[in-house]
């Protein structure tokens, strides 16, 4: 099958995918206890007021027509204005979209640079101390909760030994030096737990294609170690890898909530976090929408790629 | 680790050397402010903001006098029906527009015609707004309100320029244009709020800093972190269990003040069905009594708070040295259970899962254990509890007033029978008339009398049981100097200086 019509079949499912996830993320709001107009009226409680937040978004409409104004306008690409400040979610989405994309960028590369070196070693030195420390590495960074090591890296790093900012964030195109001062930590902290996941799965497959036929023949045929490992044997095993790489690439792009709420990071997490809190329906829903289709477009990417880099697919799908 | 100890030093090299000598004050925030229009503005952390940006018409003193700020004067009428305010001269907005008195009119008209206005209760007796001069106006009242001045210390009383507010319309809180020391800059949502110093502000000299920062952090333990890295100079509303790590810190300051409000287990007196438990006054007065409100304090929040038991503060002017908090008397609450035939009284108390009140109910339970009260408590989502509560659906529920700085805005809505938060529909006639009294007093000394007197009662009724007032702490580096605390949290930017 030719590769464009794969990817428009793809393409095709995204439709249907991202309406069954807006409906859902529609209804699990409505579960939401508490009334949106009340919390946000807080303790202010003039009902009139009350009564005027319900009619500006809405609210005091049916649910299937509530949901039926919302999708209509975001068809058009409008996706409504915050409940909390007024701001168009468009705007909101569009200042928040490159500092997540950032740290995913950034996270995504420190993962890739420890992981894939430290699974090739631990799988080419299995069973030796090596091996030992980059597991040992993987599950620390697997299991250690990122606030804590959040937490534990501004204490050493901005109040120990003053090196780097504690929290915030500036735009590259404001200060590039303190845009990267203040993207390293996160950087490190999302980075470190996706390293892990990186490193566990390279040494696996490379245990696999170390141990295949046309690997002992490569070394048979006294191809010097070095090229067996990253040109034989590395190629076949990041196929996986480059579908993993997507999944939590995706993952970070869906915003990394704790993590940027520890460093105060302005981006999708924390829209989302404090869309929740404050019954914000519209940036919510926008946020879940937008995560949704990036993770669905990654993977479609990702399985471009496998696509490509394996022939033998070509004919079966 | 090499390889990251060598980015790092690779990216401090990069510093430029500072250039600019403008003073910069960055003040962490617990959260993100909501719009910043002073009309449809609600979040607190707002009002944080707008001490920057938006003179009002009058302001508090720490110790809650009200004082002239865009006015510089006042004149209430014999009647107390209407009030003539006199407007300091040569004010502008920050978009060079003239601040007189067709601005006042057009302000207050605004807080009271825009839909979705939150000012618009605050100041629903202004019937109108007459224009004297160009410097002076009257409002003219539909009753009686001398706590009106105090609505027009906070955003009801903040000024917009007329001339952005027509051109933004309900955008304006994107791009506020009003009369304070500082204007707008830029905001990024959650990211931070940047204002700078007017040129030509009227009272320049009083204002050092060049330029804030409102960084919003939600995370305490960040926020105290970059208070301690010297990212912040400031943080709001400090949390008690971070006040040991910043008094251990030789370069961090703090200081508190008891806040206008307080913390109350309102009790459902007669709305509905469910108001049988707390019909007869005994059985609360038992409740009152078997609570240790010293200990309770010692206890959950190690004694940085101040226990209470009236709608205002120990510290405040208004507060009834008469009726101090009483001594915990667990033999008399159980006679009082006793003798309104209910020994072994039970009910049930709604808590939001909020840390401070879940932990106090359960001391307060174990507390009224011992009088043979059971309580029952049960965690509720904080806006479905006040809307129960609304609705009578309680017996009773642990909440909080944030407070104000007239004691009218403390207890009027709560206690006169058809004040608009009164949910335990607690209803007596004598309370009512002193509490309305009170608004057409102007002298000091004269409205305490009459709140004496409210409080009096009230201690014997307890419709509510108002249990402890926070501290408000501010937390600073020693940078920070010349501030002062207000019992509002707010912080004011007049004689602060930033050194190095």
């Amino acid at each position: 099958m030719a590769l464009w019509l794969y990817v428009a079949r793809r393409l095709a499912v995204l439709v249907p995918t991202l309406f069954f996830v807006s409906v859902l993320i529609f209804s699990l709001q409505q579960l939401l206890p508490g009334d949106a107009a009340v919390a946000l009226a807080g303790e202010e409680n003039d009902p009139a007021a009350i009564a005027a937040i319900r009619a500006r978004y809405h609210l005091d409409r049916p649910l299937p027509v509530q949901y039926g104004l919302w999708l209509g306008r975001v068809l058009v690409g409008d996706f409504g204005e915050s409940l909390r400040n007024r701001i168009p979610v468009r705007e909101l989405l569009a200042s928040k979209l490159p500092v997540t994309v950032e740290l995913a960028l950034c996270s995504m590369a420190i993962a890739l640079a420890i992981g894939i070196p430290a699974g090739i070693l631990s799988a080419t030195r299995k069973g030796t101390a090596v091996d030992v420390v980059a597991n040992l590495f993987a599950l620390s960074g697997l299991s250690v909760p990122h606030f804590w090591l959040g937490i534990m890296l501004i204490l050493l790093f901005a109040v120990r030994l003053g090196w780097l900012p504690a929290s915030g964030y500036v735009a590259p195109w404001e200060d590039l030096r303190q845009n990267l001062t203040t993207i390293l930590l996160p950087s490190f902290v999302l980075g470190t737990g996706v390293a892990g996941v990186i490193m566990r799965h390279t040494r696996s497959a490379m245990l696999q294609t170390l141990g295949a036929d046309y690997v002992r023949t490569a070394r048979a045929k006294s191809v010097p170690e070095r090229l067996v490992v990253l040109k034989h044997a590395l190629r076949n095993a990041l196929i996986p890898v480059i579908t993993l790489g997507a999944i939590e690439f995706g993952r970070l792009l869906s915003g990394a909530v704790l993590t940027e709420q520890v460093f105060a990071i302005p981006g999708f997490g924390k829209l989302l976090v404090d869309g929740v809190f404050n019954r914000d329906y519209a940036v919510v829903q926008a946020v879940v929408l937008v995560s949704a289709a990036l993770y669905v477009l990654l993977n479609l990417g990702a399985d471009v790629l496998y696509f490509l880099a394996n022939p033998r697919l070509r004919g079966t799908t | 680790m090499k390889a990251i100890l060598t980015v790092l030093a690779a990216i401090a090299l990069l510093a430029p050397a500072e250039a600019s000598a403008q003073s910069v004050l960055r003040i962490g925030l617990n959260d993100d402010p909501d719009a910043l229009d002073p009309t449809i503005s609600r979040a607190y952390t707002g009002r944080l903001v707008f001490a920057a940006l938006c003179d009002k018409l009058f302001d508090v003193t720490p110790d809650l006098k009200i004082v002239p700020q865009l006015a510089t004067g006042y004149e209430w009428a014999q009647d107390r029906k209407s009030i003539v305010i006199k407007l300091r001269p040569g004010v502008r907005f920050q978009d060079g527009e003239p601040f007189n008195a067709e601005a006042v009119k057009f302000n207050i008209e605004r807080h009271q015609t825009t839909p979705g206005s939150f000012r618009k209760s605050e100041i629903a007796e202004i019937q109108s707004v007459e224009v004297l001069n160009d410097l002076t106006v009257r409002f003219h009242l539909s009753q009686p309100l001398v706590p009106l001045l105090a609505a027009l210390t906070d955003r009801a009383g903040m000024m917009v320029s007329p001339k952005a507010a027509r051109a933004l319309g309900d955008k304006l809180g994107t791009q506020p244009v009003c009369a304070g020391p500082y204007k707008f800059v830029q905001r990024v949502a959650q990211g931070k709020i940047v204002v700078e110093k007017v040129a030509d502000y009227w009272d320049k000299n009083a204002f050092s800093v060049d330029r804030i920062e409102f960084v919003p952090i939600t995370d305490s333990s960040s926020r105290l972190a970059s208070l301690r890295s010297g990212d912040l100079q400031m943080i709001e509303r400090v949390s008690p269990s971070d006040l040991a790590e910043i008094r251990n810190d030789s370069k961090l300051k703090v200081v508190g003040v008891p806040e206008l409000g307080y913390q109350m287990i309102p009790l459902n007196v007669a709305n509905g069905p469910k108001s049988k438990a707390f019909a007869d006054v005994r059985v609360r007065q038992a409740l009152d009594l078997a609570i240790d409100r010293d200990t309770l304090v010692k206890t959950v929040f190690g004694g940085e708070y101040i226990a209470g038991n009236q709608f205002i503060s120990p510290a405040n002017p208004y507060y009834d040295k008469k009726v101090p908090v009483a001594k915990r008397d667990v033999a008399r609450a159980k006679q009082l259970l006793k003798e309104a035939g209910q020994p072994n009284f039970t009910f049930t108390l709604v808590v939001p899962p909020e840390r401070d009140r879940q932990e106090a109910s359960l001391i307060l339970q174990a507390m009224w254990a011992e009088a043979g009260i059971t309580a029952n408590l049960q965690t509720q989502e904080n806006v479905t509890m006040l809307q129960s509560g609304r609705k009578g659906d309680f017996e009773a529920y642990f909440t909080f007033w944030s407070g104000r700085p007239d004691p009218d805005g403390n207890v009027y809505t709560f206690s006169t029978c058809k004040g608009a938060q009164n949910d335990q529909h607690y209803c007596n006639p004598d309370v009512d008339a002193l509490l309305t009294q009170a608004r057409h007093v102007a002298e000091p000394a004269e409205r305490k009398k009459l709140y004496d007197q409210a409080i009096e009662i009230m201690a014997r009724e307890v419709p509510r049981l108002i249990l402890w007032h926070r501290r408000v702490f501010t937390g600073f580096s020693a940078r920070v100097q010349g501030f002062t605390p207000y019992p509002d949290g707010i912080i004011r930017f007049r004689g602060l200086k930033l050194t190095n």
